[in-house]
C-alpha cells in the first residue's frame, strides 16, 4: 500500500500543527464556535448528542495491520473501547473529548493516517472497490489513481469551501463495488480499443433528500487528465452551485437545473485552459505511485485446497461462511475473505478494540498484513491462501467476526441514528437489531438469499436507503420516531432508487413489515430469483397490498427502548465559551 | 492597516460600498483612492477610466471575465468575501490571475480571516484586509501554516509531482 514521503509527512504534521492551534484558539475563546465550527469539521470532529465525533479517513479503504492496531489504541485511550465503519470506508470515533483530538491526530499521523476532510463543504474521502487489486473482473486497479486524487484533492486551495461535501468513488472492475452512481463524481477506470487506460466519468449522483442517479458527462477521460478534468468539474460547481439553500447545494441539483450538455460544455470550455497543462499527470508520477500496489508474494498453489473442499462436506457452518464471505481472487489458489461486522446484536459496522487487535492479526497472520474497509460496512482480508481458510474462519468465529451472512438480510448498512447523530430522526442502530434479531435464523436468510437492507435515521441518507433493495428511513412526526419502507432499491452496475410504499410504521410494526414483504416475494419468486429482481418484474403492488392488508400489530414488549444504546452520561461537558 | 506582502503595512484606499438607495449609474464616486464596485464601474466607465488609482472590487457573485479587457485600468482589484465560507472568491482569484493574467494587487476584503488566508494567498490573493476585529499580526501566522503543497495554483505553477523528487515504493 501506499507509504508516505517525507512530504507526505511533513503537510500531514502541519495541518496537525495547525488544528491544534485552532483547537487552543477555540479553548482560549479567540475562535468563536461559527468560525471554528468549519476548522473542525474539515478535521473530521462533529459535535453529536453526548460528545464530539471523530471521523477518520480511510483513504480508498485500505489499512495496514499497524494502522488497524493504532484505530484500537485511540479507541481504548480516548473513546469507550469501540469504533464504527462507516458506509464511505471512514472509521468513527463517538466519545471523543476536544481537547483531546489534536493528540489522537498526532497518534494517527504516526501511521500515516489522518481524519483531512472527512466532514465540511470539501472534497471528502475517495472511496474505491473493496476487492481492488484482486478481484477476477478487475480491469485496471483503482488504488493508484484513487492515491493520485486523495494528494490532489487535500488542501486544495481551491475548493475547501464548495456549496456542499462532494464525494468522489473509483472503481476498475466490471461490476460497480463501490457505489459509484451515487457520488458526485463517480470514476470508472476502463481501457479503450487500443488498449488506453482511462475514466468514464459520471457527475453529479447522490443521496440524501433528493436522490438522484449520476449522469454520464465523459465516457472516456484519458488517465493523464483525470486531475484538470476533474477539477474543471469542481470549478464550474464552486462557481454556479447554489449556496443560498443548503438543501439544494450538491452537484445534482446543479446539473439537473442546467442541464447535463449545458453543464458538460461549461466544464470542457474550462479544461481548455488546462488541458495538457502542468496538472497532466505523468507517466512518471503513476509509475511511483502503482509501484506501491503491486503484487505481494504469492505462492503457486493449486486452484482449489483439498481440506477445503471436504470440510465443504461434512460441514455446514463452514460452507455458508465460504459461501457468503469468501470472495474469488484473481490468483490460483487465493480468496477474499470478508469479516463481518454484522452480528445479530451489534450495532452494524461497529467493532471493539479487541476486534480490532484481532483483525490486525488476522490481517498479518493470514493476509500479508492489509485489510480492508467496505462501503457495506465489514472488513476484507483481500489475500488469503485457501489452504489457510479453515484456520482463519475458526479464528474469526471466535471473534464474532464469522457471522455468514454477506448479502444477506442481516448484512444490514445502518448510520449511527438518533442514539448518537444529532441530525437524526430517528433511532436506526435498534431497529436494525430488533430486525436481525427476528430473522436471527441463518437456514431462513440463505433461503432468502441476496437482499440489500438499508437504514437512515433521516433523510440525509447516510444508511443508503434509496438503494436498498428494501430501504428503511426514519421519520419524525409529531415528536414520535415513525418508518417509512421503500422497496426496489439497488446499487452498483443497475443502480435504482427504492419507491416508498405507504404510509410509515412504528418501530414495533416495522420488523413485522419486513416478514410481509418476504412473504410476498417467497411466494412469487421464480427459482433462484433476487429479491430486487422479483420486485422489478412484479412491481410494488402485490408487496403494498400484502403489507397493508391486515392490521400490523405490534410485537408485544418491542419497543425502540429496550433496543436504545445507553445514553451514559458524558463526564466532561462539550466545551463552549460564553455561551 | 492590511497585510500585504507579507507584512502589515498602512493603507489609504476606501472599499466603497452601495448604500441600499445608491443605483450603479447615478451614485456619486468619492475622489481619491477608491475601489468601486464592479457594477458601478461597468455603468461608469466613461467617466471613471480616465482617473488614476482606480480600484475595483467584485462581489463573489460576479465574475472575473467580467473585467477581461479592463483590467489595465485598476491598481488594486479586490473580491469580496460576504462569508468566509463562500468559497467562490477563491475560483474568481484563480481566473483573474491564470486565466486574465492579472498581476497587480489583489486584495481579499469582507470576512477575512486567519484559517483561510493560506488557501486565499494560494490562489493568488497578496494583499489581506483582515476582518477588523482580528489581531493583523496573529492573521498573519496564517500565511505559512504549511510549507509544501500538493496541487498546482497560482503561487506554485506546477504540482508537487512535478515541482521535486518525490518519495518511491517499496
Amino acid at each position: 500500500m501506499y507509504r508516505y514521503d517525507q512530504f507526505d509527512h511533513q503537510i500531514t504534521a502541519q495541518r496537525v500543527a495547525q488544528f491544534r492551534d485552532q483547537v487552543y484558539r477555540r479553548l482560549a475563546g479567540e475562535l468563536t464556535e461559527d468560525e471554528f465550527r468549519i476548522l473542525r469539521l474539515q478535521n473530521g470532529l462533529y459535535m453529536q448528542i453526548h460528545a464530539y465525533m471523530l471521523r477518520v479517513a480511510v483513504p480508498y479503504g485500505l489499512l495496514s495491520a499497524a494502522q488497524m492496531r493504532m484505530l484500537a489504541s485511540i479507541a481504548r485511550k480516548y473513546d469507550r473501547g469501540y469504533g464504527h465503519f462507516s458506509t464511505r470506508q471512514n472509521v468513527q470515533f463517538n466519545w471523543i473529548k476536544l481537547q483531546d483530538a489534536p493528540d489522537i491526530l498526532t497518534d494517527l499521523a504516526s501511521v500515516e493516517m489522518h481524519a483531512n476532510q472527512t466532514s465540511g463543504n470539501c472534497i471528502r474521502n475517495i472511496t474505491s472497490d473493496e476487492f481492488a487489486g484482486v478481484a477476477r473482473d478487475e480491469i485496471v486497479d483503482p488504488r493508484p489513481y484513487a492515491e493520485i486524487l486523495r494528494q490532489w484533492s487535500t488542501f486544495h486551495p481551491e475548493f475547501a469551501y464548495l456549496p456542499r461535501k462532494f464525494k468522489i468513488a473509483v472503481t476498475g472492475a466490471t461490476e460497480d463495488r463501490a457505489a459509484i452512481a451515487v457520488h458526485d463524481i463517480g470514476l470508472a477506470a476502463v481501457k479503450n480499443a487500443q488498449g488506453e487506460v482511462g475514466f468514464r466519468v459520471l457527475v453529479g449522483g447522490g443521496l440524501g433528500r433528493t436522490p438522484i442517479i449520476g449522469t454520464e458527462i465523459c465516457d472516456f477521460v484519458p488517465w493523464q487528465h483525470v486531475i484538470t478534468y476533474l477539477e474543471s468539474i469542481v470549478r464550474v460547481y464552486n462557481e454556479y452551485g447554489r449556496r443560498d439553500n443548503i438543501y439544494k447545494a450538491r452537484i445534482k441539483i446543479l446539473v439537473k437545473a442546467i442541464g447535463i450538455e449545458e453543464f458538460k460544455r461549461r466544464v470542457e470550455a474550462d479544461w481548455q485552459f488546462t488541458k495538457d497543462g502542468p496538472c497532466t499527470i505523468t507517466v512518471e508520477e503513476l509509475n511511483r505511485v502503482a509501484a506501491f500496489f503491486t503484487a505481494p508474494d504469492y505462492e503457486q498453489l493449486p486452484e482449489n485446497d483439498a481440506a477445503v473442499a471436504a470440510q465443504l462436506c461434512e460441514n455446514r457452518a463452514f460452507s455458508n461462511w465460504m459461501q457468503r464471505n469468501v470472495k474469488p481472487h484473481k490468483v490460483p489458489g487465493y480468496a477474499a475473505v470478508v469479516l463481518s461486522l454484522k452480528k445479530t446484536g451489534i450495532a452494524p459496522g461497529d467493532a471493539t478494540a479487541k476486534q480490532m487487535d484481532a483483525a490486525a492479526e488476522l490481517a498479518e497472520r493470514f493476509s500479508f498484513g492489509e485489510l480492508r474497509v467496505t462501503h457495506m460496512q465489514n472488513l476484507v482480508l483481500a489475500d488469503v491462501k485457501q489452504s489457510d481458510l479453515i484456520a482463519l474462519w475458526q479464528a474469526a468465529r471466535e471473534l464474532g467476526m464469522a457471522t455468514p451472512n454477506i448479502g444477506l438480510l442481516t448484512d444490514i448498512i445502518c448510520c449511527p441514528g438518533g442514539d448518537f447523530c444529532s441530525l437524526a430522526n430517528a433511532r436506526s442502530i435498534p431497529l436494525a437489531k430488533a430486525i436481525a434479531e427476528r430473522f436471527d435464523n441463518i437456514d431462513f436468510q440463505h433461503d432468502i438469499g441476496e437482499i440489500e437492507l438499508n437504514m437512515s435515521g433521516c433523510m440525509n441518507a447516510c444508511g443508503h436507503h434509496h438503494v436498498g433493495n428494501i430501504g428503511i428511513l426514519g421519520v419524525d412526526k409529531d415528536g414520535e420516531e415513525w418508518y417509512q419502507v421503500s422497496i426496489g432499491g439497488a446499487q452498483g452496475n443497475d443502480s435504482s432508487l427504492g419507491k416508498v410504499i405507504g404510509p410509515s410504521f412504528t418501530f414495533a410494526q416495522t420488523p413485522e413489515v419486513i416478514a410481509r414483504l418476504l412473504h410476498v416475494y417467497v411466494r412469487e419468486r421464480f427459482a433462484d430469483e433476487h429479491f430486487i429482481d422479483t420486485v422489478r418484474r412484479i412491481g410494488h403492488t402485490p408487496f403494498k397490498e400484502y403489507v397493508y392488508a391486515a392490521p400490523i400489530e405490534a410485537a408485544e414488549g418491542l419497543t425502540g427502548e429496550e433496543y436504545a444504546l445507553l445514553a451514559a452520561p458524558y463526564d466532561t461537558p462539550l466545551y463552549a465559551p460564553g455561551v | 492597516m492590511i497585510i500585504k506582502n507579507k507584512t502589515i503595512i498602512n493603507d489609504d484606499w476606501i472599499v466603497f460600498r452601495l448604500g441600499e438607495k445608491d443605483t450603479p449609474g447615478s451614485v456619486v464616486v468619492p475622489p481619491g483612492k477608491v475601489i468601486v464596485p464592479l457594477k458601478v464601474w461597468q455603468a461608469q466607465r466613461d467617466v471613471l477610466q480616465v482617473r488614476t488609482g482606480l480600484g475595483v472590487w467584485l462581489a463573489s457573485d460576479e465574475r472575473a471575465e467580467d473585467l477581461k479587457s479592463d483590467i489595465e485600468n485598476f491598481s488594486v482589484i479586490a473580491v469580496d468575501f460576504p462569508k468566509f465560507a463562500d468559497g467562490r472568491g477563491y475560483s474568481i482569484a484563480h481566473h483573474l490571475r491564470t486565466r486574465l493574467g492579472y498581476t497587480g494587487e489583489l486584495r481579499a476584503i469582507g470576512d477575512v480571516l486567519r484559517d483561510q488566508m493560506f488557501y486565499m494567498q494560494r490562489v493568488g490573493f497578496d494583499a489581506f484586509a483582515a476582518r477588523a476585529d482580528k489581531d493583523k499580526k496573529e492573521a498573519l501566522k496564517g500565511l505559512s501554516d504549511f510549507s509544501f503543497t500538493y496541487q498546482a495554483s497560482s503561487d506554485e505553477k506546477l504540482p508537487l509531482f512535478r515541482r521535486i523528487q518525490r518519495g518511491g515504493g517499496l
